[in-house]
């Protein structure tokens, strides 16, 4: 028994990497190589696909356009969060809780609702096929996520933080940016990394409110899969490339999430 | 310089934290708020230092009304009872970050960081963060951030509650010496009566949200106004039975009885609730005036040099409280005497009976 102590561990492991191993492989191969047959590993070795995704602008422009109104999104949404979550942690008003679960409420509707009112408006104006539409589009749903999360790292703050700083003489401003933001900055580590991810992985309304400015990756896949065949090398060295800003920033928040589950916050 | 608090009074919606208070603090010696959790101790000192505002009454200091002037202006330090430092930053900074809000000058900054890192013992730490600190160096970095500013207003929310036993001693002895001749008014909360005996100078006792009595500690100690007061400055509890004064003698029960001496010898005959400390109750007979209790033994505690024991009596728990080790056996009925001529009685309305009112 004791020897079969890694037998589940490592089957979880080839299960969860061999979607990831076959995109890489694919990423390396012609597609007639992907078309003709069952390979385990590229026989045909070739880099191609990259160098067409970084020579030619209607593929890398995607990345551009795509890494721009996430990046957009994910300073307006923890911007806007910060003080949202700081009134719902700190004070008690008329209907907090009832406004607290409102906003959470946002976050369930499909974007799909959003889709055709979100095109008519942001087209009267004039802010259709443009990063900031798509960037205003996504904090429908990010910013309650957001505000939800550092509401739960601002709670666990101490309330008697906030009264030393009072005493000790700092103005509220001065308070919130140097003792409060740093006090709580896993906490917005792992709102950035959620609104980051969301904004990312969102096509529908990315797709909807652009056109050729600023055209989304995924988007482009699609559409490229259409016209020109099915280039499936190319899509695949593609898809490998889509993964890699995910994971860039979930390294650097890697030990910021284990302490927002703890909170039950993520 | 003093502190008035002139009817202040504190409401939050349809409670009342703080009923109307007046009370004059000055500069000598510490200045003790006694009571227990939730008497309104945190809810007077947040209104001392400008952090909540009172619904009615006005608070003065050094003959000026403060009564609407923000914390930030009002020149107070706050202690609380969890280490609460600034996360991000090191001890220095910690302590230097009143002095560098007030927009103190560097090298001013400096020797005062160092004389006071110096005074609580925190030369070694300053480079490191809070986090990396024991209890008691938190909370003396606390506590230097506190002192550094030089404020004419010391709030310390119970500071020691949160320390282990060892540390509190520890920072129970230095406290009076960290703000000896600083010409600060120190006001002081807690909850154990012990602290407030051994730290001194003036004790107020709070009973929900009551100031019931202000005067020298040992003074207030010794002289309760009245049971609640009593129950608030005694630990362990103190004892209290109903009596009834009949002639020249006090009565607890058929069988228990003994004269009326001190300040019930004169008062009229009647029901009253006698009061007896527990170190008043001994385990042998100390004096010739002492009457015994035949009490049930229920349980027993040792702490340190005190022995303290748990005994029934008809249907009311006593306390006695010994020197030394007694033996006490569990179950069984043992003799407890009480010195009569330290008994406090109280009338029906709660009040003590003084020689005086007699």
């Amino acid at each position: 028994m004791r020897r079969a102590i890694w037998l589940v561990p490592t089957l979880y492991i080839v299960f969860l990497m061999l979607p990831i191993y076959w995109l890489l492989n694919m990423s390396f191969k012609t597609t007639n190589e992907i078309l003709g047959g069952f390979t385990l590993w590229p026989h045909d070795f070739t880099v191609a696909n990259y160098v067409t995704i970084y020579s030619d602008p209607t593929w890398y422009l995607g990345y551009v356009n795509s890494l721009t109104y996430v990046s957009l999104n994910t300073v307006i949404s923890v911007g806007l969060a910060l003080p949202a979550a700081y009134a719902f942690s700190r004070y008690r008003f008329v209907g907090d809780k009832h406004l607290f679960f409102w906003l959470l409420t946002n976050r369930m509707a499909p974007p799909a609702v959003f889709a055709l009112p979100f095109f008519q408006l942001y087209s009267a104006v004039n802010l259709f096929d443009t990063h900031i539409a798509v960037a205003l589009a996504h904090t429908l749903f990010n910013i309650p996520l957001a505000v939800w999360i550092l509401e739960g790292f601002m709670s666990g703050v101490p309330k008697e933080l906030d009264e030393a700083a009072y005493v000790d003489g700092y103005s509220f401003p001065r308070f919130f940016f140097k003792i409060f933001v740093p006090a709580i900055k896993s906490g917005i580590g792992v709102a950035a990394f959620f609104c980051f991810m969301f904004s990312w992985v969102e096509l529908l309304l990315a797709k909807t409110l652009t056109s050729v400015e600023a055209k989304p990756i995924a988007a482009t896949m699609t559409r490229t899969a259409s016209t020109a065949g099915y280039d499936l090398g190319l899509l695949a060295a593609a898809g490998c490339l889509t993964i890699i800003p995910g994971a860039i920033v979930i390294y650097f928040v890697r030990n910021y999430i284990a302490k927002g589950f703890a909170l039950g916050r993520v | 310089m003093t502190l008035e608090l002139k009817n202040v009074a504190k409401r939050v919606g349809t409670d009342t934290h703080i009923f109307a208070t007046n009370l004059t603090l000055a500069t000598k010696g510490f200045n003790i708020l006694l009571g227990a959790t939730n008497a309104g101790k945190t809810t007077l000192i947040k209104l001392m230092t400008g952090l909540e505002r009172p619904t009615s009454g006005e608070i003065w200091f050094d003959g000026k009304n403060v009564t609407g002037v923000s914390a930030q202006r009002r020149n107070v330090s706050l202690v609380h009872q969890f280490f609460v430092n600034y996360p991000n930053m090191s001890v220095y900074e910690n302590i230097a970050s009143p002095l560098r809000v007030a927009r103190i000058r560097g090298p001013e900054i400096e020797r005062r960081v160092g004389e006071t890192a110096e005074l609580l013992r925190l030369t070694p730490m300053l480079r490191r963060r809070p986090s990396e600190l024991s209890g008691g160096q938190q909370q003396r970095t606390a506590l230097a951030r506190a002192i550094v500013k030089d404020s004419a207003l010391v709030l310390l929310d119970e500071p020691l509650a949160n320390l282990d036993y060892k540390l509190r001693e520890e920072l129970r002895d230095e406290l009076p010496r960290l703000f000896e001749d600083r010409g600060t008014i120190v006001v002081y909360a807690t909850s154990e009566p012990s602290e407030a005996l051994l730290l001194g100078g003036h004790t107020a006792t709070l009973h929900e949200g009551r100031i019931t009595q202000f005067g020298a500690t040992a003074a207030a100690y010794r002289a309760p106004p009245d049971l609640a007061t009593a129950r608030v400055f005694s630990d362990p509890p103190i004892n209290a039975a109903a009596v009834v004064k009949q002639g020249g003698e006090v009565a607890l029960n058929a069988d228990v009885r003994w004269p009326a001496v001190g300040a019930i010898a004169n008062a009229p005959d009647g029901e009253y609730t006698v009061g007896v400390r527990p170190h008043f109750v001994a385990p042998a007979q100390q004096s010739e005036s002492a009457v015994g209790l035949d009490g049930r033994v229920l349980v027993t505690e040792l702490s340190g040099s005190e022995s303290v024991a748990h005994f029934e009596l008809g249907d009311q728990t006593w306390v006695a409280q010994s020197h030394g080790v007694q033996a006490y056996e569990i179950g069984e009925m043992h003799r407890f005497f009480v010195d009569v001529s330290r008994c406090l009685y109280f009338g029906a309305d709660g009040a003590l009976v003084t020689a005086a009112a007699a």
